[in-house]
């Protein structure tokens, strides 16, 4: 990407024309801020450090030292984050004069409102720690480091205007180790200050580089930060979304079962006892039968629309009821081999059945085979269940919906679908659910 | 053998409100006399003490939890009295639970039926009847899903002797099968004795017998795992 604007001060000092751009400008700008951030930052640090540097500098005996060197380390522990908390947002938006890439993750947004909520997160957060060792490192180094960079810079500027300062006849000046008296005297380091003069911006803008990398890796959260966060909440969800989609259908099948099929049932014996006692072959008789036969279809119709909401030996029974089941109801020969311990979460039941369901109702449409086999197995957390056909293969997930849509409800409870179908057969679904044995099923 | 008297006394669990009184109704319309109706299995053993009565009908699922009191407790009273004729009713088909429900007593005067049956009056009043008599009956349908099974000791038979044999299942006497198949008594017996030789089965008395191989069909299937 040649004709990006370069993203950081780093790489812009590599490109030409550096000293024209507001490069040079935003690393002066960021150092001379930083001054005034180590002054807001390091003068509370250094007055809650201040027992432990007084223990640090005294010349008392060791065990009297350890008492006060303690109770600093516990206060800048303790009340430091206070100082550092509000200056940390600061200082990732100060960043932005030498780096202008995402600066990351910052300080998460507390589970809840409220003042404790709020300490429990930002005392336990990553982020918290890195930006007080972070202010703590920058308190002792920059008044340092910029000292010897002031004292550069003086030299380099008193060095260039030496020939001039002596000309008005000041003399003799002190530069650093020199004693200059004439401008003569002053020349030749006058020359090379000029030569130097372009390294200036680079110095600074190294320095400010530098800082700003280190601000970088320490002003943001770690890699558990609310991004992982937010992807659990979110994957989480997702599963409460389909949990609650299977309650619903449950409660739903329930319903039905209760009500109307219940009522059906009821009104279709009624029938059946009034044709016992109407006269055969009379009018009456004819059109109670042919209610009774009515009635005894749209029971079965019912039936049939009830189980596919949710097929009640399932809830009663569980998944090895339910694929023998299944088996039983297909158009093809399916042997079925269910070797579980007993219940399965509701979650897996379900998804593992309608999963059979469907790769047995392709195999029925689509691929010609006139027998197919299940095996639903348990071991080592994951259930594993296997619909094999030896019909003409040539499956594809991307065709269709039902392979696509059973993918999406696997995944949700971190399952994997897999599917083998080469042209020419044989086919074979694999569903892999990750599932603790014996719970009592949920809901 | 007990002897009849002269109207069937009934006793009938089913928890659904509905179908407990269309029972009722349809039960006493025939002339069987319904000591009790009841909504779960301690109720249903508490009445067959009280009425002593000729037939129990009941749910297999009833409340508390609606796993298999009704069965349980069906299979109960059978232990306790094997002449007391048992009409299960099941809301779809349970291999396993006819096979436990065959296998208590001697595997007569039981009854396996799908809830769906009781509309259709007539059969299902017939089916009563021949449970009474000391038959076993076992819902058509159930049967279909076991000749959907080939399986050992199954597998042996040709398509004909399963035919043969689900209306043995199903509680049907020879001559009743012969006039079904529209083939004479004597075909039907020798279908009979192959199905006996090929299912390896004792010789003792013939009714006897085709209980035996009855079962042996409802346990073309392991039976599933219970609940846990």
């Amino acid at each position: 990407m040649p004709n990006d604007p370069p993203p950081t001060l780093l790489a812009a000092m590599g490109s030409r024309g550096y000293l024209l751009t507001a490069w040079p400008w935003r690393a002066a700008g960021y150092l001379l801020s930083t001054m005034a951030v180590v002054v807001a930052a390091g003068l509370p640090l250094v007055l809650l450090g201040m027992p432990l540097l007084l223990a640090a500098a005294s010349d008392a005996a060791l065990g009297e030292r350890a008492l006060p060197a303690v109770l600093g380390l516990l206060l800048v522990a303790g009340l430091g984050p206070a100082v550092t908390i509000p200056l940390t947002g600061l200082e990732r938006r100060r960043l932005r004069l030498v780096d202008v890439r995402p600066a990351g993750p910052g300080h998460r947004r507390p589970p809840e409102r409220g003042v404790l909520p709020w300490f429990r997160t930002r005392y336990t957060e990553p982020v918290t720690w890195r930006a007080l060792g972070y202010f703590l490192l920058l308190s002792a180094a920059v008044p340092v480091l910029y000292a010897a960079m002031l004292s550069a810079l003086a030299f380099e500027f008193g060095a260039v205007a030496a020939p001039l300062i002596l000309l008005g006849g000041d003399g003799p000046m002190v530069l650093g180790p020199l004693r200059l008296a004439t401008p003569a005297e002053a020349l030749p380091y006058a020359v090379a200050g000029l030569v130097l003069l372009p390294a200036v911006p680079y110095l600074l803008a190294l320095v400010a580089a530098a800082q700003g990398a280190l601000a970088r890796t320490c002003l943001r959260n770690g890699p558990d930060g609310r991004l992982q966060a937010e992807l659990v909440e979110v994957a989480r969800s997702r599963a409460r979304l389909v949990d609650a989609f299977e309650a619903e259908r449950r409660r739903i099948e329930r319903d039905l079962h209760d009500g109307a099929q219940q009522r059906l049932v009821s009104l279709t014996l009624k029938l059946g006892i009034a044709r016992v006692d109407l006269p055969p072959g009379s009018p009456a008789a004819d059109s109670v039968a042919d209610a009774h036969a009515e009635a005894k279809l749209l029971m079965t119709e019912l039936r049939e629309l009830v189980h596919g909401i949710h097929p009640r030996v399932l809830t009663d029974r569980g998944l090895a009821a339910a694929l023998g089941e299944l088996a039983d109801r297909s158009p093809l020969a399916v042997t079925v081999e269910a070797d579980l311990p007993g219940r399965l979460p509701r979650q897996v039941e379900s998804t593992a059945y309608f999963a059979a369901a469907e790769a047995l109702t392709n195999a029925a449409k689509h691929s010609g085979a006139d027998r197919a086999a299940v095996v639903a197995r348990l071991s080592g957390g994951v259930l594993t269940v296997e619909v094999a056909d030896e019909g003409a293969g040539g499956a594809d997930p991307s065709r269709g919906t039902g392979l696509t849509g059973l993918a999406d409800r696997v995944a949700v409870i971190d399952g994997r679908l897999l599917v083998s179908s080469p042209a020419g057969g044989p086919t074979l679904v694999r569903v892999e659910l990750p599932c603790e044995p014996n719970r009592p099923p949920s809901g | 053998m007990r002897t009849e008297p002269t109207a069937v006394r009934v006793v009938l669990a089913e928890d659904g409100v509905l179908l407990r009184e269309g029972l009722a109704g349809l039960l006493a319309r025939f002339g069987f006399d319904v000591a009790a109706a009841v909504d779960d299995a301690e109720a249903l053993l508490a009445a067959v003490a009280e009425h002593r009565p000729d037939l129990v009908i009941t749910d297999i699922r009833m409340p508390p939890d609606f796993s298999d009191e009704g069965l349980r407790a069906a299979v109960r009273l059978r232990r306790a009295d094997p002449g007391l004729a048992v009409v299960a009713l099941s809301q779809y088909v349970e291999l396993s639970y006819a096979a436990d429900l065959l296998d208590s007593g001697d595997g007569r005067r039981v009854g396996y039926l799908l809830k769906d049956r009781v509309v259709d009056v007539a059969d299902f009043v017939a089916a009563l009847r021949q449970v009474l008599d000391g038959g076993t009956v076992v819902d058509p349908k159930v049967i279909r899903q076991l000749i959907g099974r080939r399986r050992d000791p199954l597998a042996a038979l040709s398509p004909r002797e399963h035919e043969v044999l689900a209306l043995i299942a199903e509680g049907h006497s020879n001559a009743a099968i012969a006039r079904r198949l529209v083939v004479t008594d004597a075909t039907v017996g020798k279908h009979v004795r192959s199905i006996l030789a090929k299912l390896d089965l004792p010789q003792t008395d013939d009714t006897h017998r085709r209980v035996l191989a009855v079962l042996t069909y409802l346990r073309g299937r392991p039976p599933a795992p219970d609940p846990g």
